[in-house]
């Protein structure tokens, strides 16, 4: 065996040797990487919890809120009154997006009431700013809302502000009105939440 | 192979106690390092109250690890069990009361000792050439510090540990196309859940204290290589004794700031053991109300509002209104804050490093940026509304909360202290610095 004498190494070659290996230990590194950052992500069992969630409205009063969990976070169904309803069509000034035109709901949601039914709200209970769940303040001119608060829902969290059908106020810091789940009525005493209506 | 004699490194050790001395010398370099760090580590002879801090943050650090490692033994990361097990650790196990306030208080006073540490960095230059990456890794140890809090924030389980983090891992959430992903990812289900709390504990007691453990022992090996600032900015280096070649205006860290330090140790032990055994809640400060009610993802607590030491971020995240449909800008400015230090040592252009010779502008910005901080604190606390609304009739802010309106305006000033820097540093009217440490 010769010993390795300098000017027999071929610098060229060795860099290339060197690249080549550190770049064969870095796809290694990666590989190794990648299985343990997707074991973060939801589990089987996790995504498995999320099937439809039948809900009874016989014994709801008018005024009335029921919260339900649904995929883990709260659902909102209100039994508005027809002075709330008819409140509605008066907010437009107030709204950042009267008409949720960028806001998450079925497309088979429509109108100021954002409702299959008028008289039945159904909302994910989620401020679209960070995350907290407001608390419904039906009373109008609540004293530490304002005079000219319409009844609505506020957020303690970051007080967000959204009137009775979910849709934020202008300047606040959440951006979007509350997002609607997809819903159906199987009986008109029983809704289906996470279940779209037929031929919808 | 002929071994090479090594010079005594500690001659002052004789008998017995030297020659072992020699013998773990000649494999270890103990005395070296010893001489290298403590005894012959030349620090300025001016320090004031305020160089207290490192020391005690040092001190936090291993308390934390230490009072940690025994709730481990009795916490359970589990969804059903966490609440009770925090529980259990306060009422039923021997002196766990003490072990888990130490802790919890050891938190709060962990911030506030890192941030008069911080606050001395800035008032004396610290930042500035060459200790840039000194500060570097000080700025990296305060972001671990963050993500340690919030990791730990969750794990008793309460309500504001569930809807603190809702809060925080939504802030992922707002960033553009990958947010939700990221956020779903983040806490491995769709809401907050077990799988959330198991992870966040694996983060808390493994992954951070190992990063913080690593930043700390690179943030000493760095002051270590530049040597210590000085409340007169000026640096001792230049002025080194011709006969015994150290620095004039120097003393060994032992054993003169050693003892000096157990005196400043002392003092914090005595505030901080009577806040644990009279004022561990710090009246909803420190442990705030709602965590003594068990996490319900049903219901959001009617105030909620970080602990202390993330208000003033979290007023500015507040503060930001939602733009163009995304309440991204509000996450930006938060994010912002904290990054911004990071290129403090490239925004200074002044000749002086000690506010001592600093001129009247610099003191200004200096004053607003730390009175922006601390209100902008109180603010973060309190709801937007503890200060009413400005009246109708004002022009463009008619009915606009006024603490929202003066958190902005706190923001801005929060800010311009940095982005300003460049310019008000040049032109300020400074004084001249000593050539001696003044004291």
């Amino acid at each position: 065996m010769s010993a390795i004498v300098l000017n027999q190494v071929d610098p060229k070659k060795r860099r290339l040797l060197i690249i080549g290996t550190a770049g064969v230990g870095a796809v290694a590194a990666a590989s190794v990487a990648i299985p343990l950052a997707i074991s973060m992500k939801p589990s089987a069992r996790a995504l498995a919890a999320g099937a439809a969630v039948p809900v009874q409205l016989g014994t709801m009063e008018p005024g009335q809120m029921l919260t339900i969990e649904f995929r883990g976070a709260p659902h909102w169904i209100l039994r508005r009154t027809p002075e709330m309803i008819a409140q509605l069509a008066k907010n437009d000034a107030l709204l950042a997006d009267p008409t949720s035109a960028s806001s998450k709901q079925p497309a088979y949601i429509k109108g100021a009431g954002r409702a299959i039914k008028d008289e039945w709200l159904v909302l994910k209970g989620v401020c679209t700013h960070l995350g907290c769940s407001p608390t419904l303040r039906k009373e109008i001119g609540a004293a530490d809302l304002g005079a000219d608060w319409p009844g609505g829902f506020f957020c303690p969290c970051h007080q967000s502000k959204f009137d009775l059908a979910g849709r934020v106020f202008k300047g606040m810091p959440a951006p979007l009105n509350l997002s609607i789940p997809s819903y159906t009525f199987v009986s008109d005493t029983q809704l289906m939440i996470g279940e779209d209506p037929k031929g919808a | 192979m002929a071994s090479i004699p090594k010079p005594a490194v500690s001659p002052s050790v004789d008998g017995l106690g030297g020659k072992i001395l020699g013998w773990v010398d000649d494999r270890f370099p103990l005395s070296a390092l010893y001489k290298e760090h403590l005894s012959e580590y030349y620090a300025p002879k001016n320090f004031n109250l305020w160089y207290y801090f490192g020391s005690l943050a040092l001190l936090i650090l291993v308390m934390q690890i230490v009072t940690g490692i025994f709730l481990t033994m009795n916490y359970k990361p589990d969804a059903k069990f966490a609440f009770a097990s925090v529980e259990y650790i306060m009422r039923d196990v021997s002196w766990g009361w003490l072990i888990r306030y130490m802790h919890s208080t050891g938190a709060s006073m962990f911030f506030l000792v890192v941030y008069l540490h911080m606050m001395r960095g800035l008032m004396y230059g610290s930042y500035r050439k060459p200790r840039e990456l000194l500060w570097i890794f000080g700025c990296m140890i305060y972001l671990a510090l963050m993500a340690e809090a919030f990791f730990g924030y969750l794990l008793p389980w309460g309500q504001m540990s569930y809807w603190g983090a809702q809060v925080i891992i939504n802030l992922f959430g707002a960033i553009p196309f990958i947010g939700e992903d990221l956020a779903v990812w983040i806490r491995g289900d769709y809401n907050i859940g077990d799988a959330t709390l198991n992870r966040f504990f694996a983060f808390h007691v493994i992954a951070i204290p190992m990063v913080l453990l690593g930043l700390v022992a690179a943030h000493l090996v760095a002051l270590h290589e530049v040597g210590s600032n000085n409340p007169d900015g000026i640096e001792i280096k230049q002025n080194i004794d011709p006969v015994d070649g150290k620095p004039v205006d120097g003393i060994p860290f032992h054993p003169y700031y050693t003892v000096k330090d157990l005196v400043g140790l002392v003092v914090f032990l005595a505030v901080f053991t009577a806040i644990i055994f009279f004022a561990p809640e710090m009246g909803g400060y420190f442990l705030e109300g709602p965590n003594f009610v068990p996490a319900d993802p049903l219901v959001t607590p009617a105030h909620i509002a970080p602990v202390w030491y993330f208000t003033p971020f979290y007023a500015m995240l507040r503060a930001v209104p939602s733009m163009f449909g995304s309440q991204f800008p509000g996450v930006a400015v938060m994010g912002g804050a904290t990054l911004i230090l990071f290129t403090l040592p490239w925004l200074d252009r002044g000749k002086v490093r000690s506010v001592r010779y600093r001129g009247p502008i610099y003191k200004g910005f200096l004053t607003a940026f730390i009175a922006s901080f601390l209100v902008l604190g109180y603010l973060g606390v309190v709801p937007t509304t503890v200060w009413g609304q400005l009246p109708k009739n004002v022009p463009l802010l008619g009915g606009v909360d006024t603490a929202t309106l003066v958190s902005r305006i706190l923001t801005v000033v929060y800010f311009s202290f940095f982005i300003l820097m460049p310019w008000y540093t040049k032109i300020d009217k400074e004084k001249p610095e000593p050539t001696r440490v003044t004291y």
